[in-house]
């Protein structure tokens, strides 16, 4: 009987070997896991690749409601009616809100780092300095030059001010992605966060290496609402914009798409701008949420953590990073009595996401929430105007 | 008039002169072929009138207008669209994509106006739209629009790389190779597809081929080069017979 | 001038110390197009290893050093082999953030296993000599020796072997390398292993340096050694080491002219002035695009 079983334990541990050597059967495996859940999801019509659509989706209920343009509206105002009813009512425990308000800061975190890296194919690895900024400048406007009364008021002034100040950093960094890509340019995103680090550092204004303290909590779960739907709202219209499409043909091939008539520069420039703007903008609300700030909350470990929920994820997509933000931040929390394992336990689970899907959990895809309806619908086109290229087909 | 004026065009790379005085005019509604042995600098030529390189002498004008020193987006939004010798689509990018984002330069909306969707931003999107998916009915892709242009065969392939340069609204037409890797049927479909394109859209076209069947076939005017120097120019049947470029092609009498 | 010898021996410590994990970042780049960003953490564990070998076992300095680079190297190649080599086909970008991944396993590991910072006991007599007024200690003196030994080893390796024309055959062309008979995925490991390797020997050497160490050393340590093989021309054995001897003197010389806390504002800085200048590193050379 023992004998057995101690067999049997020897098959399972050889099975278990032979899973973990032969990664195209664990491959197979979790396809078949997955397999039926990504089928309901295409019933349901929840998925779509990024910039197409599969025109053999049926209509379903699902897909009509998650298509529908009411859909996003309604989403909207229960959700900004709740950020407002939570904190009010108390109806979840403040630690849950907490953790809610750090969720909706990651995603502004995630989203920005993943136009340009997802989107755009560069490899920045310095978004924390950014936030620095966008935490250090709004910071000094509510503590140290707006009068103690208007702080309250000017709250989203000076979050705003942070993440035009961030913004304008950005355009100084986009300037060398003009010249150099890839690892020279990461190298340069690098040395920036590490000198926009040792410049607080050595700034006594600011508090120095000891920080800032004494904001006071202005981030608030509406606050926090507003900006994350704002942010993810501007970052969509860029990517269905001619500056999105422009963003995705540097990535595809920078040389064509020059000749293509894409004002690359300008592009990239926007394309920074705009990232930065929003990790600012997250900067100054994480400031007002811990209510003190020190250079090394900003270091390179905290840019490795937006990379981390960026490309677990997946890159490309914004359904992507609200996603591996969300996972992240969670899971992050729901492992805490794990202790420090938790944080061996994360980057495991973030290797074995990038072995089995290189491109993060939704890679570019997208939910259909966040396309633009015209591109995953096919609607009959109008009929051609009448113009001088009208001219009947070409031959064959 | 006059679409394109180079004068002495030359070109360097390290000591290597790979275009020398490249002299040529392009007269609106040309069809004009360069030819010559590989390496000849036929591409370079492409890629200076591109912007890709700045030419170490010499002048290239584009309706009266210079073009040296502008930046390679610059001047295809005046007008010069080009192909590539090995296709270069955007291949992550689905076909409908590919020849939307060559309207770049004509989309009239600003980066505001973008990010908080206003303005003309939604009636000029719509406008793209309609004029990428009239291109693609034209080229018969519009069964693919929404297919990545990755997943294209490969005639297919090219035959998006035309239409995207289409989408930039050029007046000048640079085919780079177009018939490389076809075969004799394909190439008599393309010489029709060239041809129809020239009036259908009133191109000025150059272009850049090894197939002599194609060229002799379609140009009007054929340019020869050889080691960056141009050895003859005239209309198909003179260069066919020229000795100079015989000698290029197949080597001379002693050689053989 | 003795000062200025005095803070030349560092430079040439410091930079030694730099190259040598440098070339660990260089080779594997050159050869998969990759950075492993598990590089630095590597050199973490290597010298814990140290530590181990010094505190638990008593071994000497040699038989410590010999343990820790095998360790290391060990370890390199099962990382590769579990962790980078089923991405090879995959975006580049996957492959860099496993590695991402790995760097911070490791790290979190070493913590979970070792929350404290440790001190390395001696491990060997340490004896200090002067010349003139500069100070020059058998520590220094066998650091500097041990790694310039190492590197020129690697040189030699990379250029004169039939294994280093493996490597460079596969830097050149990974699809056509199995063609001509090169065993790709064995030349890879081996690769790793020999950049491991040197990554365990910086680790002992820096242990033996400032012998308080911690999990999180690696992080800075490797950021900056990555930054010295990308100043040097990343993909380039001889760049990696001319750009970790260019970090470490631009560090001591920060350190010595302003207050610490500058020395990596500065250092950083001139790096950025130094890659607009040359955009491509100090011997990389520029990859252009055929059009």
């Amino acid at each position: 009987m023992r004998r057995e079983t101690k067999v049997r334990q020897r098959v399972r541990i050889h099975k278990c070997m032979r899973f973990l050597r032969n990664r195209t059967i664990a491959a197979g495996i979790a396809e078949r896991l997955l397999g039926p859940m990504r089928r309901l999801c295409k019933a349901c019509g929840i998925f779509s690749r990024g910039g197409g659509a599969n025109a053999g989706d049926r209509p379903s209920l699902w897909g009509w409601i998650f298509s529908c343009r009411w859909t996003a509206v309604v989403l909207l105002a229960l959700g900004f009616a709740a950020s407002f009813a939570i904190p009010r009512f108390n109806l979840v425990n403040p630690y849950y809100q907490l953790i809610l308000m750090y969720v909706c800061i990651n995603i502004i975190l995630a989203i920005s780092l993943n136009l340009v890296n997802g989107y755009m194919g560069e490899f920045s690895v310095g978004h924390a300095g950014f936030m620095a900024v966008g935490a250090y400048v709004s910071a000094i406007l509510t503590v140290k030059v707006l009068p103690a009364g208007l702080g309250q008021v000017m709250f989203p002034l000076a979050v705003a001010a942070g993440g035009a100040v961030a913004a304008l950093v950005g355009l100084v960094v986009a300037i060398p992605s003009f010249k150099t890509r890839g690892d020279y340019l990461a190298i340069v995103t690098l040395a920036f966060n590490m000198i926009v680090k040792s410049l607080f550092e050595n700034i006594d204004a600011v508090g120095g290496p000891r920080g800032l303290l004494g904001i006071s909590k202005l981030t608030t779960l509406p606050w926090v609402f507003v900006w994350t739907i704002l942010s993810v709202w501007i970052i969509r219209n860029f990517v269905y914009s001619r500056f999105g499409r422009g963003v995705l043909s540097i990535r595809e091939d920078e040389i064509a798409s020059d000749m293509m008539s894409v004002n690359t520069r300008h592009v990239k420039m926007l394309a920074f701008v705009v990232s930065s703007f929003f990790a600012g903008v997250a900067g100054a609300l994480y400031a007002h949420l811990m209510q003190f700030i020190n250079p090394r909350m900003f270091d390179i470990l905290k840019s490795t953590d937006i990379l981390v929920m960026v490309y677990l994820g997946g890159i490309g997509s914004i359904a992507g990073s609200i996603l591996g933000a969300s996972i992240y931040t969670v899971l992050l929390e729901a492992l805490r009595p794990l202790g420090i394992w938790r944080m061996v336990f994360m980057p495991l689970v973030l290797v074995l996401v990038m072995i089995f899907r290189p491109r993060g959990i939704m890679g570019f895809r997208e939910f259909r929430l966040f396309m633009r309806r015209e591109d995953y619908e096919d609607r009959p086109l109008p009929a051609p105007p009448i113009a001088s290229q009208d001219g009947g087909e070409a031959p064959t | 008039m006059t679409m394109l004026q180079i004068e002495r065009l030359t070109h360097r790379f390290g000591g290597l002169c790979a275009v020398q005085d490249f002299n040529l005019n392009l007269a609106a509604g040309e069809l004009v072929g360069i030819i010559g042995p590989n390496g000849a600098g036929k591409t370079t030529v492409f890629n200076l009138i591109t912007g890709i390189y700045r030419p170490a002498s010499g002048s290239i004008r584009f309706k009266g207008k210079e073009l040296a020193g502008k930046t390679s987006n610059a001047i295809a939004s005046k007008g010069i669209a080009r192909t590539f010798q090995n296709i270069r689509l955007f291949k992550d990018l689905s076909v409908l994509d590919n020849v939307r984002i060559a309207h770049y330069a004509q989309t009239r909306y600003s980066a505001l106006e973008a990010l908080l969707h206003a303005g003309r931003y939604r009636a000029e999107e719509r406008r793209v739209r309609e004029s990428a998916m009239l291109l693609l009915k034209t080229f018969r892709l519009e069964k693919h629009t929404h297919e990545y242009a990755r997943n294209l065969p490969y005639g297919l392939q090219r035959r998006l790389e035309m239409a995207r340069a289409l989408a930039i609204r050029p007046a000048l037409m640079l085919l780079d190779e177009p018939a490389a890797g076809m075969n004799p049927r394909e190439i008599k479909e393309l010489m029709d597809y060239i041809m129809w394109i020239r009036g259908q859209f009133e191109l000025t076209i150059l272009l850049i081929e090894h197939r002599m069947r194609l060229v002799m076939g379609i140009c009007e005017r054929i340019k020869v080069l050889d080691f960056g120097a141009t050895i003859a120019e005239g209309r198909p049947d003179e260069v066919r017979n020229n000795p100079l470029v015989l000698e290029a092609y197949l080597g001379n009498e002693a050689e053989r | 001038m003795t000062y200025f010898f005095q803070q030349a021996l560092n430079v040439i410590q410091l930079g030694s110390i730099y190259a040598l994990i440098a070339l660990g970042y260089t080779m594997v780049y050159g050869i998969l197009t990759m950075i492993n960003f598990a590089h630095g953490d590597l050199f973490m564990v290597g010298a814990f290893v140290c530590f181990m070998a010094a505190a638990w076992l008593g071994l000497p300095f040699v038989p410590a050093l010999m343990l820790s680079m095998f360790a290391i190297a060990l370890l390199g190649v099962v990382i590769e082999r579990l962790a980078y080599k089923p991405l090879r086909q995959a975006p580049r970008v996957s492959a860099i953030i496993t590695a991402l991944g790995v760097g911070l396993f490791l790290e979190n590991f070493t913590l979970a296993l070792s929350p404290y910072p440790k001190q390395i006991p001696p491990l060997m007599a340490n004896q200090v000599w002067h010349f003139g007024g500069v100070a020059v200690s058998s520590l220094q003196l066998l650091i500097i020796a041990l790694s310039l030994a190492l590197m020129f080893m690697l040189d030699f390796i990379v250029r004169r072997t039939m294994l280093g024309m493996a490597m460079r055959a596969i830097s050149c062309d990974r699809a056509t390398a199995p063609l001509m008979g090169v065993p790709v995925d064995r030349v890879i490991s081996i690769t790793f292993a020999i950049g491991a390797g040197l990554g365990g020997a910086a680790g002992t050497l820096y242990a033996l340096a400032y012998p308080v160490i911690d999990p999180y050393m690696g992080v800075m340590v490797g950021w900056k050694a990555f930054i010295s093989a990308v100043v040097g021309g990343i993909g380039s054995i001889r760049g990696a080491m001319i750009g970790g001897f260019i970090l470490g003197a631009v560090e001591i010389m920060t350190a010595a002219l302003l207050p610490s806390t500058y020395r990596d504002l500065i250092s950083f800085a001139l790096l950025l002035v130094l890659l607009i200048f040359r955009p491509y590193g100090i011997l990389g050379k520029p990859h252009t695009q055929k059009v």
